[in-house]
């Protein structure tokens, strides 16, 4: 423990800690912009200075750790000043278009400039007569270099929680920026797409790319039929930015708002997550019979989940020599997407080319995957518009409805039904949980030997798990499985996707089935959800999702009624014919930069 | 353009593959070829398991690495405050006059490229220019002229 | 004030046994060396002035058995060219000097990062190592030195910024504390020396402390290299002993209508006419790494400053605030002061954001951008307004 005075106040601090945190801890608060609790300390952007007693110059708290006898001013006059002008040099190369700015008053430089900067600014614009780009060529987000401040959090981001580092600082002095390989348009490099770089943006210089006005112009044409799907954890971070707390489940309200925004049908993505598990549990226990039974060399293990799109994308570019490995399933939002203007619309009777489909997702990558050439299974593009659980509250706040006092509504049917195994799925080791809840009673009878389901091995924030499930008292079909020892494996956040997959590809590594998603935490933490998101923010929403899962009457895949229902009159069997033309997708081999 | 061939992974054996390799590998390439390649930089990426981006942002700190296709005979113009002061202007004109060719720009041939850059040592000796690695100093207009038409015959 | 006057002194350049004098070191131990060099009161000559033997301390007293000691070859401030000199005619004493510092802090490996600027002097470098190499195995000694190369950016003068580029990054400096002799290159403890830093200290060991605590002034212990440029008769390098006033540098070197002289280069002091009298050259006055730049009353002191803006916009690592955005925003101040489409009172606001830069930028470079403004804005304010 160290003792420092902060404005004369005496405090006791671990070692290691930070001043930012130390004066924090006594209620000072510091203002901070390239500082972010996900990412390690930059110390770049100077706005959290403060004076130390006897040292020359100012010190960055966020990265000074703090010592014993260390004597902290966080608003003397030096620092008021300094902090001004930066503040002020910030905003002299930040295009301030704040009205037309899709993060007015979303803004951390904003909320700065608010309180250090009112009136004629003291310096000159440097953007005016500087070239700049905004780069639109991702269908997920658009970057905007005239917004960017420099602070780095997108690059630290994405090589330290993403390892994929599709963008990087480049050159130095006043031409340094965050560039892509040599400039290249975001849809041409390495990018996932994942948003998390964009949840990350202080300013506007990485914001999703909007389908607002589309999605609007849609619901009051009269000729279109407008169904909506709802991911599992956009239910569980929605109320973020509505006016609840972290950790708020909002599934009856959302409901309720989405059909007052006059949506014609308001359907859930759980329907087709349960229909995922049937699909993709069958095709793993398939995979696994050829492999032992049949001695079939051609299959590939183990088989990754496929439901994520941003670590689709990843292993396109990272690991072409092992999409075999990847589940031909297609994610839940495509599944949602080719039985809603197939099988949905036959049972409405309605004209396909005149039902709209819109997904609302915790995630921005979802907006490519929709986009993929693949995806229009249907005859026509499976998916129309995916909005962002960020922008779902922005139509919620311009219809003026009031939120917080919504009645809960229930979701519509038909593919509005849903189970426990469902909604799990947004929180990382929950696609696994419901995978192994079905599979193992397909193959025993018998439900998953866990107390009251709770797969509790495959659950937490863990950035890589681990589990083994003995396989004991089989049924006749799987009878080459008794004894034999399941071994599962999940990451989450791409830094860890990318360890686990190289474990596995350099053999370090075997298992059978292993769960990826892109973002921290799974979807929960998706790159679309509310700002800011952290562990604390993660750690809430995800004790939202089980407690969504254990309230659900029905909490396994299979035995969702809608489920069996589809399979009888529509499907016929998980992995048939029709599965495959509507259910089931390839991946292609991408460039590695 | 040109195209790296075996380069790339000869230079990776010789300096290795772990982070700190990426500046000799990049110098030796810049050495070679006067500039990087896109399709360089991605094989370097690809040798070091990086990411390409980082080996461009990393390149593009450094103003010997350059990202665009440079002349086989670079010419580098100090123009700091001794250099300035005492005939860098004149000793530019010089150079492009005879090259015909503005300061940033490669001759057609591709055999020069003319730049301007930061204190290179030499302002007891100013003006001063580099040519590749090598310095030449106590420059006159002349001087300059008759330094280059040498290049020109090598 | 002490005011040793202007004497020439010859110990960098002076040849010496290095065989003897590193037998002489080897045969020392770690805290007999560290005394001496602390006993020298030599700083650091690289222009910050740290106090050599201190740094070598700290180091020998890490427990982490790995441990660098590297010289800073990267010499980028405009207007100083004398660790090229020193690499050109001295190499073997800095080698020497390493194995010396090697020696005091228990390092067995040392690395030199050379500028890219100076690369044509590599193959005389590497057979001047090689016979050091040589020269340590012949008396049985274990250390060893490899060359990095800087590929063009002053920033990586930089102690923490020079490491980053070794390490094969952009040169950022990093964020301090960590210290370098805690966690320096590689994140082992680090000793970063200047190149005439490291010759100084084999000649203090070669000769004693005493010979050097008889040259300079209590602050400003021993001699310098000196880089001698801009409008002088007798443009060079000399090695002076610290101590002398910026009027009697003048009356050596100045051409008979010096008006100003840049000591330390565009990071450093701008001293007028009327104050060369009482200003001294050295830690206690005005510190240099080396550069003096002497300038007529031909010159325009806004074309010096403007000349040291453009260098340090273009040579910011661009990291920091302060330091990236200040620099373009006194560059293009002084810009529109000039042109007078700024009224000439925004030159205080410019004075003021260069004293924010000052205590709030990062590193070294953007704490430093602000002496030269000042000292010019200052003392030839009327030469800078339109």
């Amino acid at each position: 423990m160290v003792t420092l005075k902060i404005n004369d106040h005496q405090v006791k601090v671990a070692e290691g800690t930070t001043v930012l945190d130390a004066a924090r801890s006594l209620g000072f608060n510091i203002p901070t912009l390239c500082n972010h609790q996900d990412l390690c300390v930059a110390g770049n952007c100077r706005v959290c200075v403060v004076e130390m007693k006897g040292a020359r110059t100012l010190i960055a708290s966020c990265a000074m750790p703090a010592s014993e006898g260390m004597e902290i001013y966080t608003n003397s006059l030096k620092v008021r000043n300094a902090r001004k002008h930066i503040v002020e040099l910030l905003l002299s190369e930040h295009r301030a278009d704040c009205t037309k700015c899709y993060k007015n008053q979303n803004c951390e430089l904003q909320t700065l400039a608010n309180e250090f900067s009112f009136g004629e600014h003291i310096f000159l614009d440097l953007v005016a007569g500087r070239p700049y780009e905004i780069d639109r060529s991702s269908p997920s987000f658009v970057k905007d270099d005239s917004k960017c401040i420099r602070c780095q959090r997108c690059v630290r981001t994405c090589a330290e929680l993403q390892h994929v580092s599709a963008i990087a600082v480049a050159n130095k002095g006043s031409h340094q920026k965050i560039s892509s390989f040599h400039d290249r348009p975001m849809s041409h490099v390495v990018c996932t797409n994942c948003g998390q770089c964009v949840n990350r943006c202080p300013t506007g210089a990485l914001v999703e790319k909007t389908y607002i006005d589309q999605v609007w112009d849609a619901i009051y044409d009269p000729d279109k039929h407008v169904v909506v799907q709802t991911a599992p954890a956009v239910r569980v971070a929605l109320g973020e930015d509505l006016g609840f707390d972290p950790g708020e489940r909002v599934t009856g309200k959302m409901v309720t708002a989405l059909r007052q925004l006059g949506f014609d049908s308001v359907l859930d993505t759980d329907f087709t997550a349960d229909l995922t598990i049937v699909e993709e549990g069958t095709e793993l226990l398939t995979r696994l019979k050829r492999v032992l039974v049949e001695g079939d060399k051609s299959v590939a293990l183990p088989m990754f989940t496929s439901c994520s799109p941003g670590w689709i994308k990843f292993i396109e570019h990272k690991f072409p020599h092992m999409l075999s490995n990847l589940s031909t399933c297609k994610s839940p939002q495509q599944m949602f997407g080719a039985l809603a203007k197939t099988f949905y619309a036959e049972k409405r009777g309605l004209d396909p080319s005149k039902v709209v489909s819109v997904s609302i997702m915790p995630c921005t990558a979802k907006k490519f995957e929709a986009d993929r050439p693949e995806m229009r299974s249907s005859g026509f593009k499976d998916i129309d518009y995916v909005l962002t659980t960020r922008e779902l509250a922005v139509m919620i706040k311009q219809a003026g409805i009031d939120f917080l006092s919504l009645e809960d509504e229930k979701y519509d049917s038909i593919m509005g039904a849903s189970t426990g195994a469902a909604v799990i799925f947004g929180a990382t080791g929950g696609v696994m949980e419901a995978a192994l809840r079905t599979a193992y009673e397909i193959i025993t009878g018998r439900s998953v030997p866990f107390s009251n389901l709770d797969v509790v091995p495959v659950r937490g924030m863990e950035g890589v798990k681990e589990a083994t499930i003995k396989i004991e008292g089989t049924k006749e079909d799987w009878k080459f499985l008794e004894g034999a020892e399941l071994k599962v494996a999940i990451a989450h956040g791409l830094v860890n996707a990318n360890k686990l997959v190289k474990a596995v590809s350099t053999g370090k590594a075997s298992y059978h089935f292993i769960e990826i998603m892109a973002c921290p935490g799974g979807c929960l933490g998706g790159g679309g959800q509310p700002i800011p998101t952290n562990m604390e923010i993660r750690k809430k929403r995800m004790e939202a999702i089980y407690a969504e899962d254990t309230h659900m009457a029905i909490r396994k895949s299979h035995e969702n009624p809608e489920i069996v229902a589809i399979y009888k009159e529509f499907l016929e069997e998980p992995n048939g014919h029709k599965s495959h033309k509507l259910l089931h997708t390839r991946y292609v081999k991408r460039e590695s930069y | 353009m040109y195209h790296t061939g075996n380069l790339v992974k000869d230079l990776a054996e010789k300096h290795g593959r772990k982070r700190e390799s990426l500046m000799p590998i990049l110098q030796d390439i810049v050495r070679k070829h006067n500039y990087l390649t896109d399709e360089a930089m991605v094989e370097v990426a690809t040798e070091l398991d990086i990411s390409a981006a980082e080996v461009y942002g990393t390149a593009s700190f450094y103003t010997f690495l350059d990202t665009v296709p440079r002349g086989k005979n670079v010419i580098r113009v100090c123009k700091t405050i001794t250099c300035s002061m005492k005939g860098k202007i004149e000793i530019i004109n010089a150079i492009e006059e005879t090259l015909r060719i503005k300061v940033g720009e490669t001759t057609p041939d591709r055999m020069f490229t003319l730049l301007e850059t930061n204190c290179i040592g030499w302002c007891h000796k100013a003006p001063a220019i580099l040519i590749n690695d090598m310095p030449y100093t106590d420059l006159t207009p002349e001087s300059v002229v008759d330094i280059i038409k040498d290049y020109m015959r090598r | 004030m002490e005011n040793k006057g202007l004497n020439k002194v010859d110990l960098i350049f002076e040849k010496i046994d290095a065989k003897s004098t590193l037998e002489k070191a080897f045969a020392m131990t770690s805290e007999q060396i560290i005394e001496q060099v602390l006993e020298s009161g030599l700083k650091g000559r690289g222009g910050a002035g740290f106090p050599t033997g201190l740094k070598w301390k700290y180091t020998a007293a890490e427990k982490e058995p790995e441990k660098y000691i590297v010289c800073n070859a990267d010499e980028g401030e405009p207007g100083t060219f004398k660790d090229r000199e020193i690499l050109d005619k001295a190499a073997y004493k800095v080698y020497g000097g390493m194995a010396i510092a090697g020696k005091a802090m228990g390092a067995r490996k040392g690395y030199i990062y050379l500028r890219g600027e100076y690369s044509y002097l590599l193959p005389q470098l590497y057979i001047e190592l090689y016979k050091f190499h040589k020269l340590i195995v012949e008396i049985g000694y274990d250390f060893n030195i490899e060359y990095r190369m800087g590929s063009g950016a002053y920033i990586c003068g930089e102690e923490s910024a020079l490491f980053e580029s070794i390490e094969g990054f952009r040169g950022e400096p990093r964020n301090k504390p960590p210290y370098p002799t805690t966690s320096g290159l590689f994140a082992k403890p680090t000793s970063i020396n200047n190149v005439e830093t490291l010759v100084t200290a084999m000649m203090i060991i070669e000769k004693g402390a005493d010979m050097y605590v008889k040259l300079g002034t209590k602050d400003s212990r021993g001699s310098k290299v000196f880089s001698i440029s801009g409008d002088t008769p007798i443009p060079g390098i000399f090695e002076l002993e610290l101590g002398m006033t910026v009027q009697e540098f003048v009356n050596a070197f100045g051409d008979g209508d010096t008006k100003a002289v840049q000591v330390g280069g565009a990071s450093g002091f701008c001293v007028p006419r009327k104050k060369f009298a009482e200003t001294i050259i050295g830690f206690e006055g005005v510190p240099t790494g080396g550069s003096m730049k002497l300038f007529n009353s031909s010159r325009s002191m806004y074309n010096v400053l403007h000349n040291y803006l453009e260098f340090f916009t273009e040579e910011s690592c661009g990291q920091c605030t302060p330091c990236r955005v200040g620099c373009q925003q006194l560059l293009k101040g002084v810009e529109m002061v000039k042109k007078g489409d700024s009224k000439s009172a925004y030159l205080n606001e410019l004075v003021k954001l260069a004293d924010t830069m000052k205590i709030a930028s990062k590193c070294g470079l953007g704490q430093s951008v602000g002496n030269a403004f000042k000292s010019i804005v200052e003392n030839f304010r009327e030469e800078v307004i339109y």
